[in-house]
């Protein structure tokens, strides 16, 4: 385990794997998000309290799943990156924030356009509304933190401290609608059990898995534009572009300075 | 391996100070964070016919009766122990039906009755089709909570069509 970690966590290795697996991920996501959104918007059955405004749940629910998912997955690698000076790990966290970030604003605005036919609101100040609110800022807080250090280590550490605090938002999210009195629905989906008839769950696990799967692909495709950036001085990297263009980095390098 | 540790012990350390300030600040805020109160809660509320409040709780079926006006409208929220008069003049949301859930915002006068300002709607967390809600009515007429959908992804059959 830990022997591959660090493989892994090698910026080449990382590099050369991920190309590899990138289009065999990104086909998948495509199915399983077409798919999904056949069967959700024009396949599977309406309501019978919402009509047609319940198709927005195979939008709204997955993207909601998704803001916390990559919140916790960005926080457990910025703590990893923060303790054991792992590269790829402050890699990951920091381009996984503007993801989430949009993931969650995806999820307000899709929560929005459903709560004003449906509740008769745009917006309310109850609790699940208010502390996904609160995500969206803590991304976007960590977005800036990140970029108000010169040096990449500081700017690691400092904002995986805001990452690590912030997590505690996710546990208040996830049973806000347990623990109050709220505007939001419980949450129809538990352990084994479904509140959701089966006709449109499978859309909605479809839409989840395309999403998560969607991340993964972002995720890749950012982290590899990092890596190249913050080890172009490389070896590898400068054997990479020689490869690919024919000639010395360091000649690319400066084309590309003259064309600006 | 000496300052790895120690990082890791500032990191969970961290998550620990964290974790209990939000829980002792989640429960000191408790009463706060309500959005709504009950039928039952609603006469133990201080201040009560002072003070802007939700009240949240069940249509009461059979207790929809608007005005001439087409505007007005009055109905009853319960939850099935305490039942509390509502009056509303304004346009209601689409899924506001009896035996639906309501929060509206608004004071009760000194008569015990609700004046409200704005009343949202509140669905529950089941989703079906219209066919199976009426398969289900039908298999209980006698009323009570929607039954789970367990098993869920591998359930074909049961009362889908």
């Amino acid at each position: 385990m830990w022997v591959w970690l660090h493989r892994f966590g090698s910026p080449k290795y990382f590099y050369n794997v991920s190309g590899r697996i990138l289009p065999w991920v990104g086909g998948v996501t495509a199915l399983l998000i077409l798919a999904g959104l056949y069967l959700g918007l024009f396949a599977s059955p309406a309501d019978y309290q919402q009509r047609d405004s319940v198709r927005i749940m195979y939008i709204h629910v997955p993207s909601a799943w998704n803001s916390m998912f990559i919140y916790l997955l960005m926080a457990a690698a910025a703590a990893i990156g923060l303790i054991w000076n792992i590269k790829i790990a402050d890699i990951v966290a920091a381009v996984s924030a503007p993801i989430g970030a949009s993931f969650t604003f995806i999820t307000l605005v899709t929560g929005s356009l459903w709560g004003k036919p449906m509740w008769g609101t745009w917006w309310e100040w109850d609790a699940r509304l208010t502390s996904e609110l609160i995500l969206l800022f803590l991304y976007l807080g960590y977005i800036a933190l990140q970029s108000a250090f010169e040096d990449r280590r500081t700017a690691a550490r400092a904002s995986a401290v805001l990452a690590i605090v912030g997590a505690i938002n996710v546990p208040i999210i996830y049973y806000s609608v347990q623990w109050w009195n709220t505007l939001h629905q419980p949450q129809s989906l538990g352990m084994g059990t479904s509140a959701i008839h089966p006709s449109m769950l499978w859309p909605l696990f479809l839409m989840a898995i395309g999403f998560k799967l969607l991340y993964v692909v972002i995720l890749l495709i950012r982290t590899r534009a990092e890596v190249l950036e913050r080890e172009r001085n490389s070896a590898w990297v400068q054997e990479l572009v020689q490869d690919m263009t024919g000639k010395p980095a360091s000649d690319v390098a400066r084309s590309n300075h003259e064309q600006r | 391996m000496m300052p790895r540790r120690r990082r890791l012990m500032l990191v969970l350390l961290i998550l620990l100070a964290v974790g209990v300030a939000a829980a002792l600040t989640l429960n000191a805020f408790r009463g706060n964070l309500v959005f709504f109160y009950g039928p039952s809660q609603l006469a133990g509320v201080e201040k009560v016919h002072e003070r802007n409040v939700r009240l949240g709780g069940l249509v009461e079926q059979g207790s929809v009766k608007r005005e001439d006006d087409g505007l007005t409208v009055h109905f009853k929220v319960t939850d099935n122990v305490t039942t509390v008069p509502v009056t509303y003049k304004g346009i209601l949301p689409d899924l506001f039906r009896e035996g639906q859930g309501v929060v509206a915002q608004g004071r009760l006068n000194a008569g015990g009755e609700f004046m409200a300002e704005e009343v949202l709607a509140k669905h529950d967390e089941n989703y079906m089709p219209p066919e199976v809600a009426e398969a289900l009515k039908q298999a209980s007429e006698t009323g009570g909570k929607m039954p789970q959908f367990t098993g869920t992804l591998m359930m074909q059959g049961g009362v889908n069509k």
